[in-house]
């Protein structure tokens, strides 16, 4: 069961602000879902490797050269809030 | 149908211009009811195919795709055009730039015709996660068209588009497609660049095409596969062209069936799926009984690294960079400056997050949170991925075996609206079928197998066939030969 306190804490690692109701909510869904996941852990998977990258591909290289962004207007008319062609966020500290 | 019009263009029986015009006619017609576009890019579409025109006049030869109209889903960047991935917080998002895709299709003087309606940021398997609205489905309005994909695979199903391109990361492109009784391709990972997608889980996804044959599938997947610098697990390009390898040949081919998959289905479906099963045996395919033990870990897994991968991806909406902030200033009602405290950092990330994010992206956030938090990773996420190597390592002994796995897309016809919106596990498991696809990488495409009826309205269902990595061709090759059987005997 993943307590209220719990879904608090993971909302708040995950920067996700939440009212009481969907507190309550997710408490409930996150718990039934996990659950049904848990099934995972009859599997035996000793001495098996994990597969990150399912093709098998590897290490892809190209040069490590910059290219020039064609519109750049379009990146700066996205910002929330510009000054003089930066994006301006919150103080950090 | 790709072929055709493209007949049709050369033979000047009609103009690019007049196509995409009917198209646009057919939209404005049935789109009020489905909402399967979000945007109509009517200009940019007129603009494309009076290029085209004017090179036909010139004599000149054109490509297959070459004037042929078509939709993009909302999570695929057009430059210029609101992309909003179905989400409340890219509202005011304009695409400054074009996915590869997109710009491979521009190449070939493909025609945009507009941006599907699809679940928010690729989670759903309904259409109903869309915080611009349900897409209905075109056979039943009362139904869901399928999800992620529910726009485009409306739209093909409606005659709204020749051609639509999807996602892919456990399904959204083949249930919608089987939903709405239209075909549904993803390719193997890798075979086409996603640079310029709205990442979800990115060690699942694939771009999707949906057209209304296997040939169409075929001549969409040539235009837009090849290896990109931009996406770097793209596989080798070559100048395959897949559309001619649909010989309608299958004799000898073995077509692996999961014998449990079958005798659990409800007893309409099963039916049409032994009709199609007899149709491959008259086609001279061997059906071979094959076995997945582990496959019936592939859903669970699917959406711990589902989940995983989405909490990981979307940390990147947070108001900072581009789409929706939210900030005290615009919220407020309060007019006098003194009263209102200027939110920190912190809590205008919370804000932005809270009021923009729908309810199921903020649902696979938080268990995407938990489980590759300290102490939960190797439980979860790593013990996922140990058991895809399972899975992966059952597939490839049953590929010495047979050539592909066919299963039904859907264990169901398409639900109604509203149905399982209560129940997130519900929902999940409707993927179980086309979920291992993703799991394994390789590909797999959904092919329409008939109707069954439910409250007298004929709801398509589809058969799915999965194959070898990075070998399209025999997998298109078989599903295509289906669809010439069917329509040899019209």
């Amino acid at each position: 069961m993943i307590s209220r306190d719990e879904v608090k804490h993971i909302a708040a690692l995950a920067r996700v602000g939440l009212d009481e109701k969907e507190i309550e909510k997710f408490s409930k869904d996150l718990s039934s879902i996990l659950d049904w996941i848990s099934e995972l852990e009859t599997v035996d998977v000793t001495g098996v490797e994990p597969t990150a990258h399912i093709t098998g591909i590897v290490n892809r290289m190209r040069e490590d050269k910059a290219h020039e962004f064609e519109n750049k207007a379009g990146i700066v008319k996205l910002f929330p809030e510009e000054k003089n062609g930066y994006d301006k966020v919150k103080s950090v500290m | 149908m790709i072929r055709e019009l493209h007949q049709k263009l050369i033979n000047r029986e009609i103009t690019a211009t007049e196509l995409a015009e009917q198209y646009f006619a057919v939209i404005e017609k049935k789109d009020g009811d489905l909402n399967a576009y979000l945007t109509l890019t009517k200009e940019l579409a007129l603009e494309q195919a009076k290029k085209v025109d004017e090179k036909i006049a010139r004599g000149e030869a054109i490509e297959l795709l070459e004037g042929i109209p078509g939709g993009i889903k909302d999570l695929i960047l057009l430059e210029g055009v609101r992309s909003t991935g179905g989400s409340k917080i890219l509202d005011n998002y304009i695409a400054p730039y074009d996915a590869t895709v997109v710009e491979k299709l521009r190449e070939v003087g493909a025609v945009f015709l507009g941006k599907t309606n699809c679940d928010e940021f690729a989670m759903g398997s309904s259409g109903e996660n869309s915080a611009y609205g349900q897409t209905k489905n075109p056979h039943d309005l009362t139904r869901v068209p399928g999800g992620t994909s529910s726009g485009s695979a409306a739209a093909m199903g409606a005659g709204m588009a020749a051609w639509t391109l999807g996602t892919d990361t456990g399904g959204s492109s083949r249930q919608p497609a089987a939903f709405c009784g239209v075909v549904g391709l993803k390719p193997t990972y890798g075979r086409i660049s996603r640079y310029g997608v709205m990442a979800a889980a990115s060690s699942l996804e694939q771009i999707g095409i949906i057209t209304g044959s296997v040939e169409d599938a075929a001549i969409v997947l040539s235009a837009v596969s090849g290896r990109d610098r931009f996406d770097a697990t793209t596989g080798d390009s070559f100048d395959k062209k897949f559309e001619d390898y649909l010989t309608g040949d299958v004799s000898g081919m073995k077509i692996g069936i999961i014998k449990e998959h079958l005798s659990g289905l409800r007893e309409d479906v099963k039916k049409v799926m032994e009709t199609v099963l007899e149709k491959y045996k008259k086609l001279g395919a061997e059906i071979v009984e094959i076995e997945l033990p582990h496959n019936k870990y592939a859903l669970p897994a699917y959406y711990i690294i589902n989940f995983s991968e989405i909490s990981s991806n979307l940390a990147r909406y947070d108001g900072v960079k581009y789409g929706m902030r939210s900030d005290d200033k615009k919220e407020t009602d309060l007019t006098d400056a003194d009263f209102v405290e200027e939110k920190n950092l912190l809590e205008t990330y919370l804000d932005t997050r809270q009021y923009n994010l729908g309810a199921e992206v903020k649902r696979r956030i938080m268990l995407g949170t938990y489980a590759l938090s300290a102490g939960y990773y190797d439980a979860y996420y790593l013990r996922a991925q140990k058991v895809r190597t399972l899975i992966k390592q059952e597939f490839e002994k049953v590929l010495q075996e047979v050539d592909m796995v066919l299963t039904p897309t859907t264990p169901t016809p398409a639900f109604k609206i509203g149905e399982n919106t209560n129940d997130p596990l519900q929902m999940y498991l409707e993927d179980i079928f086309t979920v291992t696809a993703n799991i394994l990488g390789v590909p797999a495409i959904s092919v329409p197998a008939g109707t069954v009826p439910v409250d007298g309205k004929d709801l398509p269902i589809g058969f799915q066939l999965m194959g070898k990595w990075f070998d399209e061709e025999n997998l298109l090759r078989a599903a295509d030969a289906y669809e010439r059987m069917l329509i040899d005997k019209k």
